[in-house]
């Protein structure tokens, strides 16, 4: 086609995306136009359930960021109606007025909701299950209603259900047939199914047809077919959904349930193509992420005259519910079929064979070999023993797959798309791999084999980063996900839950700090997980003793503090008293029993000196008393050290401020550091001065202290939240890339959720030195022949007479 | 046997040190049992009952260096002496000098 022309989608959901993303890959110049209906760029709806389990921000689901749209040259108008147009002319009408003039048009207008046609149905208190607002009007609703009902027992209805589930609301799943999810299971898995639900306090009611939704003037409760009704203040319907075809009969294109479409995926005008949830192939709406990028693929190919033919997908589903694996793919029964099940530990694995070929899997309870055995149905391998394929299949590794195994089912990518990406761009880590083949980045459960395959193909080397410690195999992310979907509160639910078996001695606390970043500190504390600095809140030193550091917010003092210091010095017989490069007095060799009562005899709080948090802000005198001074760095500093102090962070973080640019504070090599310039603020971050030197990157430049603040204290919760343990800003800055932090920390939704979830966590905090009078254990800082802290009886030390040793 | 503690005198999951018959042991309260070994790690002289206690092994909290405490076993040549332990009736006893055969339950 020739240079420049123009093609324009319409509809901003993953199709419309999809195809804008497939047409940029394979044509660099072509012109593409999405319109989006809504007032935001489009956003990843298979992950909707997570936003109701954890209540997150519906910003997080964005497909891809503003910038994207920008630096691939895709124009995108946001919030604007495609009313109708003239298809032999090449223009739309945009709402109402204006005219836009395309060569070739995609119609992506997805689906609406399915909603039965039953009295009841418009009432307050009844919700699809479709976009964000949904799903925030269910969480409100569900932490308030008493009973919940789902009607509809299909894989979004039980995610819906199980998302209710978690905010302590009592659910029922309604389901019209006598089994869960009858389009991907049988008789005997969707019986199996339904323990493991029960335990999630999801009730399941079958073989229900609902008749009415009955209340008055709001959802109360449900009636149904066979005279019987029940309680319910909250109803989810999620029964299917109904292609979007309104402007294509408008448009006067051929119509059935969905838009139809041909193989090459183009309607009944030559000028148009439909993907998506709209289009009707061959008589089937596909309704899952799979097939439409499939036909995206197509569509694209054939959008820039390349021949290819879509001929419909074999559909595979994952059940994305915490405590229940289920994978299933293709047909639920064949001719003959291998089935090894054990209900006591509820696993079911089946392999369906017709004709001597594989055309379905169901595995639930143990998903071992899931992609080799989606491989042989979408192949339609031939099957001589599908009881010896099946074992086969579960003993698979990620070297035993061929190179067709779709490992990411959301984005269509394969096992030999990521050796690729290893191999051949050079990609060395999984998140590198991640990130150029879009591979988990969908519902994000294949995130396991893709870190399993990117291992195998970089000889493993490389990719410990992206594991929360090298003797499990779970990245930072899938824990904190565990421990939001399942409301973990402790470091041993955490290793029960998510457990590989065995934690290390790295783990445990790396576990601790994301138990309680994911709580906002709200979690349950496990000394046991902490290392020794964070149960005695001192900092250990290569004999056993200990050094005090107290506050000394920007390395301001009195003289009454230095007094007091100096006394505890002197009564401790303290060995060496330093000042420390971040401006603070360091009393180093206090023995652990004596450190709560020189904490009591300073009467200063920590200064954190020995934890991963935010340690110390120094600043210069700045304009106050320094003739160079062009801002007031000092009173700043001990702002932002109030701010911040107390907050554990992923590895420590020392700040800085500097009067101007001459930058006594050296705040140009710390992890946050700000320097005053000449009319406002300079915002820097990720610099060092330890084994390498690192100049901080400019975050920002901006007018006022209260914006500067802002923005470093949204930076540092991002921070909290996306670093792995013990990566410091330094590695954490340039690993996630300066723009993109820019564009977290600067977007007014992302980093307003940023600065609350930093509020909620800061707002738990306390002085950890207040122990010395409240210890956690009476021998928190003891050993067993010391007189313990709380005045009891010290313990008697028996030392047995010979004759009681026994063996 | 030796008494050494109180089933309640160490937190759960953590180690204390006691001297017994001259010599100093670091005693551990963990989910799998109560273990007795030597209280020093040989490679610099670390407090060994101030490290993390995870999987029947302690870490040194100065150099990371990993000890099992049923065996003693550490990295390389590096072992250190382990000792039977007993729990009756909520009291701790030691047997310095009688190597621990299996971990006592807690």
């Amino acid at each position: 086609m020739s240079e420049r022309d123009r093609i324009v989608i319409v509809g901003g959901g993953i199709a419309g995306q999809a195809v804008a993303e497939a047409l940029r890959e394979r044509d660099p110049d072509v012109a593409i136009t999405l319109i989006c209906g809504e007032d935001a760029l489009p956003y990843d709806r298979i992950r909707l359930s997570e936003i109701l389990v954890d209540g997150s921000d519906a910003a997080t689901l964005a497909l891809r960021p503003e910038e994207w749209f920008a630096d691939h040259d895709v124009e995108v108008l946001l919030g604007r109606w495609v009313e109708g147009g003239d298809l032999d002319a090449g223009t739309l009408t945009l709402d109402g007025a204006e005219e836009l003039t395309f060569d070739k048009l995609v119609l992506a207008t997805g689906s609406q909701p399915l909603l039965p046609p039953i009295p009841g149905i418009g009432l307050p208190g009844v919700h699809p299950f479709r976009d964000p607002a949904d799903c925030e009007a269910i969480r409100q609703s569900a932490t308030t209603a008493t009973h919940a009902a789902v009607i509809g027992g299909g894989l979004l209805g039980l995610e819906a259900a199980r998302g209710i589930a978690a905010q302590g609301c009592d659910v029922t799943v309604i389901h019209l047939v006598d089994r869960l999810m009858e389009r991907q299971l049988d008789p005997v898995s969707a019986a199996m199914l339904e323990p493991s639900l029960a335990d999630l306090n999801i009730k399941v009611r079958l073989e229900s047809a609902t008749q009415a939704i009955t209340g008055g003037d709001r959802a109360r409760g449900l009636a149904f077919k066979d005279g019987s009704s029940m309680e319910a203040d909250l109803v989810v319907v999620s029964i299917g959904i109904r292609p979007e075809k309104t402007l294509a009969n408008t448009l006067g294109l051929a119509t059935n349930r969905g838009i139809v479409v041909a193989d090459s995926m183009r309607t009944s005008h030559e000028r148009v193509w439909s993907v998506g949830e709209c289009a009707e192939h061959a008589g089937m709406v596909y309704g899952l992420v799979a097939p439409i990028l499939e036909q995206a693929r197509v569509a694209a190919d054939t959008l820039l005259d390349r021949s290819a033919a879509y001929t419909g997908s074999i559909l595979s589903a994952k059940l994305k519910v915490a405590g229940i694996d289920l994978v299933t793919v293709g047909e639920a029964d064949g001719d003959t079929s291998a089935v090894v099940s054990d209900a006591a530990s509820r696993t079911y694995r089946k392999l369906s064979v017709r004709d001597g070929r594989a055309v379905g899997a169901i595995l639930l309870g143990d998903v071992r070999g899931a992609e080799a055995l989606m491989a042989a149905v979408r192949a339609a391998e031939e099957v001589t023993d599908p009881l010896d394929a099946l074992a086969a299949a579960s003993a698979a590794g990620p070297a035993d797959l061929p190179d067709e195994a779709q490992i990411c089912n959301c984005n269509g990518v394969c096992k030999g798309d990521l050796v690729a990406a290893v191999e051949v761009d050079g990609c060395t880590t999984p998140r590198e791999v991640m990130s150029r083949t879009r591979a988990g980045t969908g519902c994000g459960s294949c995130k396991p084999a893709v870190i399993d395959i990117v291992a195998m193909a970089t000889g493993g080397l490389n990719d410990e980063p992206a594991y929360l410690c090298a003797c499990r195999k779970q990245t930072r992310e899938e824990l904190a996900d565990q421990i939001r979907t399942q409301g973990l509160q402790s470091v041993s639910e955490v290793s029960q839950c998510c457990g590989t078996g065995r934690d290390c001695g790295a783990c445990k606390p790396a576990l601790a700090y994301l138990v309680s970043e994911v709580n906002d500190n709200r979690h349950r504390e496990e000394r046991h997980a902490r290392y020794i600095n964070d149960r005695v809140h001192a900092n250990i030193q290569k004999d056993g003793t200990f050094s005090v550091v107290p506050k000394m917010r920007g390395g301001v003092t009195t003289p009454s503090e230095l007094r007091r210091i100096a006394d505890v010095a002197e009564k401790y017989e303290i060995p060496l008293v330093k000042v420390t490069g971040g401006q603070r007095i360091d009393l180093l060799g206090v023995s652990k029993e004596d450190l709560p009562k020189v904490w009591r005899d300073l009467d200063m709080p920590s200064g954190f000196a020995y934890a991963k948090a935010v340690r110390t802000v120094k600043t210069c005198v700045g304009e106050q008393h320094c003739r160079f001074g062009l801002g007031d760095s000092m009173g700043f500093g001990v702002e932002i050290e109030k701010a911040w102090e107390g907050l554990h962070t992923p590895a420590k973080v020392k700040a800085g401020v500097s009067g101007c640019p001459r930058n006594c504070a050296e705040a140009t090599i710390k992890d946050i550091g700000i320097v005053a310039v000449e009319g406002g603020w300079q915002v820097r971050i990720g610099g060092a001065a330890g084994a390498s030197v690192r100049e901080a990157d400019i975050l920002d430049t901006v007018e006022t202290k209260a914006e500067a603040m802002r923005l470093s204290t949204t930076f540092l919760q991002y921070y909290r939240e996306n670093a792995d343990y013990k990566e410091r800003t330094y590695d954490f800055v340039p690993r996630i890339g300066l723009d993109e932090i820019k564009r977290i920390v600067t977007d007014a939704q992302i980093g307003a959720a940023l600065r609350e979830r930093f509020r909620l966590a800061k707002a738990a905090t306390t002085d950890p030195w207040l122990e010395r009078d409240d210890p956690y254990h009476p021998r928190q800082f003891t050993d067993l022949d010391q007189q313990s802290e709380d005045d009891g009886p010290p313990t008697p030390v028996v030392v047995g007479p010979p004759e009681e040793a026994r063996r | 046997m030796t008494f050494a503690c109180r089933e309640d005198d160490v937190p759960p999951g953590e180690g204390r040190n006691i001297t017994i018959e001259g010599r100093r042991i670091a005693l551990f309260r963990t989910d799998t049992g109560w273990y007795a070994v030597d209280a020093v790690c040989p490679h610099k002289g670390g407090p060994l009952a101030d490290g993390i206690v995870c999987d029947h092994a302690v870490t040194c909290p100065l150099h990371d260096r990993s000890f099992d405490l049923r065996t003693g076993e550490g990295p390389g040549e590096d072992r250190i002496g382990t000792y039977a332990v007993e729990v009756r009736a909520g009291e701790v006893y030691v047997a310095v000098g009688v190597p621990a055969a299996s971990p006592v339950a807690a």
